[in-house]
């Protein structure tokens, strides 16, 4: 057991601590990441950017192969930059489905020309992706996916509807996944298609959600045409290719989310700070000391756990369902940490932004009511208390 | 980076599994926890010749001169196992006060023979006031021409009865502080040392009342510096307290695993009562609860090896954590199993039991989440 780094991962940190310390302004951190979701939208320009100039310096997709434009690097050196971005405040990397899923995804089944062309434009944010994968009668249950991909010719025509697609509205490609052998059991008959979401036949309607933010889409296919090149991982192998994605999905969040909770716990012991309650600031309230110590402990907990899940990926091994376990804990901690600044604000919780006394702007109102979607994106609290009981316990399925 | 065991220590938690499994089934923790005792001189002299008694003392003392890291492996498997017995108070109490606070010619004296399971100490520091600080420490010694008097009452003080000695936190100076804080080694028998044993709801780990009504002391019964006792009576709670909280994840993950064995095998309406996801979802809360326990448990006690200056934030992030969720999980364990949960005849009441107790040893979830608090500056 070691927690120390290597001389090579001190450099690498310090690279890394002395890069961000130049290039991340503050009022970033004020204007898209006071509280620690997904950015609103008026930040993506913004973002943008600053993928970018990670990219230049080398820091998108260190974990990626040379060839495909990474670093070939270790989790080691992920978790590192993880942190420092952490430590900076520094805002999150926008195309985060390419370098967190579709990325991986394609250099794991891709064709030679496949992994030449998408994966660099990804860690550049050149080319934003999206992903297809729910639908409105397949949520948790994504096997009974009904959108449609029949051929024709060396094309496939594509009809149906995907919902929930986060930045779909901005994307370039989507990691589509259509039924196209509807005669096969369910899981057998589903490919993995690459579209551009350019295609004629694809229409993006935004969803606007209880926050009042249209984050997410619904996208319609009519009639859309793909050519069989954009296949990845071959015909009718679209549910393991698809698995291979939340896979990844469930690791890049579990590093994303380590910062992400620890961001958002800064900000809330500020707020505890800078808030009084009865004349006292409320971190010197009894009551409210306790929920936030607890706070800080299980943001702690969750990066050790996370710790021994990098330990097993250094030595080889896959990721497993354990990180079910990771996501169930994130979810939890940070929908509680949501409400504890609720609490802290009292009354002030219930102003948003436009109002003068509202706190900060109304930022927390915003990342509080985003919070309630963390438990059924990215697979339901449920379906992971499912896959933990099964696959980690070995429960019977039901 | 590494958070994982390695080879040495995976062999360690494979010997002591099944040393536990031969030596110390639930038959034998049964027998045990109603004899006063609490242990068997047989069973005591076997974990000896395992050289777990001198575990974490250095070498030069017959100790193995392993680090808390080793140590955690080897107390999840006494967890698993509930042992009953003085491991605790002896090992990792008295004879860590020994090796942190005392002279040369003490640890000479009392180490060797802890490690060899000839003698035993414990430590008596807690009082009724339950108070955890320096302030609680209120047994006053009363110093005249290099004697000692030692006057008042020890509470919760484990294993005192089956002691060879006692080490006893006292307050050489008044007041509420630090600095006044002695701690003296007490053979067993000193006139005017009475010792009663407690009934307890964990019957595994046996608890006393210490009372010393003037009792008489020369210098030499001085452990450490008169004055000093607290810095290194802080220390050992420290690494008892990581130790403990080793126990209770081998404690938890053994409720974890006779609660999903049982809800594969139980039948109600015609299937396993796993595969219904009323009861599926809890134990994968178990799950998360056991998995977090390990990893603060296991990051503070690689705190303290390295001597970290996290390690008593880490200390406090680690009993604050496993005390709530050993409790969560237990409580759980029987809930899943139902009414044969609810019997004396199954062993989950022992580690219920033990989960309660351990709570409040060395300070429960509240106490440790406002060290927190007070740690990291809120």
């Amino acid at each position: 057991m070691d927690f120390t780094l290597t001389p090579e991962q001190e450099s690498f940190r310090d690279e890394v601590r002395a890069w961000l310390g130049r290039n991340v302004q503050q009022d970033w951190v004020a204007r898209l990441q006071r509280g620690s979701d997904i950015p609103r939208p008026e930040a993506y320009d913004l973002l943008r950017q600053w993928q970018r100039r990670m990219y230049e310096a080398g820091f998108v997709g260190l974990t990626w192969p040379k060839e495909s434009g990474g670093r070939g690097l270790t989790f080691m050196e992920e978790m590192i930059l993880q942190q420092e971005m952490a430590l900076a405040k520094a805002p999150p990397v926008l195309n985060i489905l390419a370098i967190g899923m579709a990325g991986p995804t394609i250099i794991a089944y891709g064709t030679d020309e496949q992994k030449k062309r998408y994966p660099p434009k990804m860690l550049s944010c050149e080319e934003i992706w999206c992903q297809g994968y729910s639908e409105p009668n397949a949520g948790s249950d994504l096997a009974s996916l009904q959108t449609r991909a029949e051929k024709d010719g060396d094309h496939y025509v594509v009809n149906g509807q995907k919902v929930w697609t986060s930045l779909a509205h901005i994307a370039d490609w989507m990691m589509l996944l259509a039924r196209t052998d509807p005669s096969a059991p369910k899981h057998k008959g589903i490919t993995y298609f690459l579209l551009d979401m350019k295609s004629p036949g694809v229409t993006v309607k935004p969803l606007k959600q209880l926050t009042g933010d249209a984050e997410f889409n619904e996208v319609y296919f009519d009639n859309v045409r793909i050519h069989e090149s954009q296949i990845l991982g071959g015909l009718h192998n679209g549910w393991a290719v698809g698995l291979t994605t939340l896979m990844y999905e469930r690791l890049a969040l579990g590093f994303g989310l380590q910062v992400r909770l620890r961001i958002a716990l800064d900000s809330l012991v500020d707020l505890a700070r800078a808030t009084k309650k009865n004349g006292v600031p409320v971190t010197q309230d009894p009551v409210m000391r306790q929920k936030l110590a607890q706070m800080w402990i299980d943001t702690e907990v969750f990066k050790y756990t996370g710790a021994r899940a990098i330990t097993k990926l250094l030595k080889g091994e896959l990721p497993g369902p354990e990180a079910s376990a990771g996501k169930m804990m994130w979810v939890e901690g940070h929908q509680r940490l949501q409400e504890l600044a609720m609490e802290i604000e009292g009354p002030f919780s219930q102003l948003t932004h436009g109002s003068e006394w509202a706190v900060a702007d109304g930022l927390w109102q915003h990342t509080f009511l985003r919070s309630r979607a963390n438990s059924i994106e990215g697979g339901t609290t449920e379906i992971q208390r499912n896959i933990i009981g099964e696959r980690v316990l070995g429960l019977p399925k039901g | 980076m590494n958070f994982g065991f390695n080879d040495e220590q995976e062999l360690l938690r494979n010997t002591a599994r099944k040393f536990f499994e031969n030596e110390c089934g639930s038959d034998t923790v049964r027998r045990l926890m109603e004899t006063p005792e609490g242990i068997s001189p047989d069973l005591w002299k076997k974990i000896a010749e395992q050289g777990w008694l001198g575990l974490i003392y250095p070498e030069s003392y017959d100790g193995m001169g392993l680090g808390l890291v080793d140590l955690v492996v080897l107390m999840e498997e006494m967890g698993r196992a509930v042992v009953p017995g003085p491991y605790f108070s002896s090992v990792l109490l008295g004879g860590l006060a020994v090796l942190e606070a005392g002279s040369e010619a003490q640890k000479k004296e009392w180490l060797p023979r802890i490690s060899a399971g000839d003698k035993r100490v414990a430590l008596a520091w807690m009082e009724p006031s339950a108070q955890l600080g320096p302030a609680g420490i209120a047994l006053t010694a009363v110093e005249k021409g290099g004697r000692y008097t030692l006057s008042g009452t020890k509470l919760f003080v484990h294993d005192a009865h089956t002691a060879d000695a006692l080490v006893v936190a006292a307050r050489t100076r008044p007041g509420a502080g630090a600095d006044g804080v002695s701690l003296f080694l007490l053979p067993k028998g000193t006139k005017g040392l009475e010792i009663a044993l407690l009934p307890t709801m964990d019957q595994t780990r046996k608890l006393c009342e210490v009372t010393c009504s003037d009792v008489a002391v020369g210098g030499d019964a001085l452990l450490g510096a008169a004055g000093s006792g607290w810095a290194p009576l802080s220390r050992v709670l420290d690494r008892a307290t990581v130790a403990l909280c080793a126990e209770m994840c081998g404690g938890a993950q053994k409720v974890l695993d006779m609660t999903v064995e049982y809800a594969k095998i139980r039948q109600a309406f015609g299937r396993p009562i796993g595969s219904y996801q009323g009861v599926k979802h809890r134990a994968a809360d178990m799950l998360v609860d056991v998995e977090n326990s390990k990893s603060i448990t296991y990051y503070a006690a690689w705190a303290l090896d390295e001597n970290s200056p996290e390690a008593p934030l880490a200390v406090s992030m680690a009993k604050a954590y496993v005390s709530d969720a050993f409790r969560r999980v237990s409580a759980a364990g029987i809930q899943l199993h139902g009414g044969i949960g609810f019997t004396w005849e199954h062993d989950l009441h022992l580690y219920f039991k033990r989960a309660k107790g351990s709570e409040f040893t060395f300070g429960d979830a509240t106490h440790h989440r406002e060290r927190v608090a007070q740690l990291v500056n809120l």
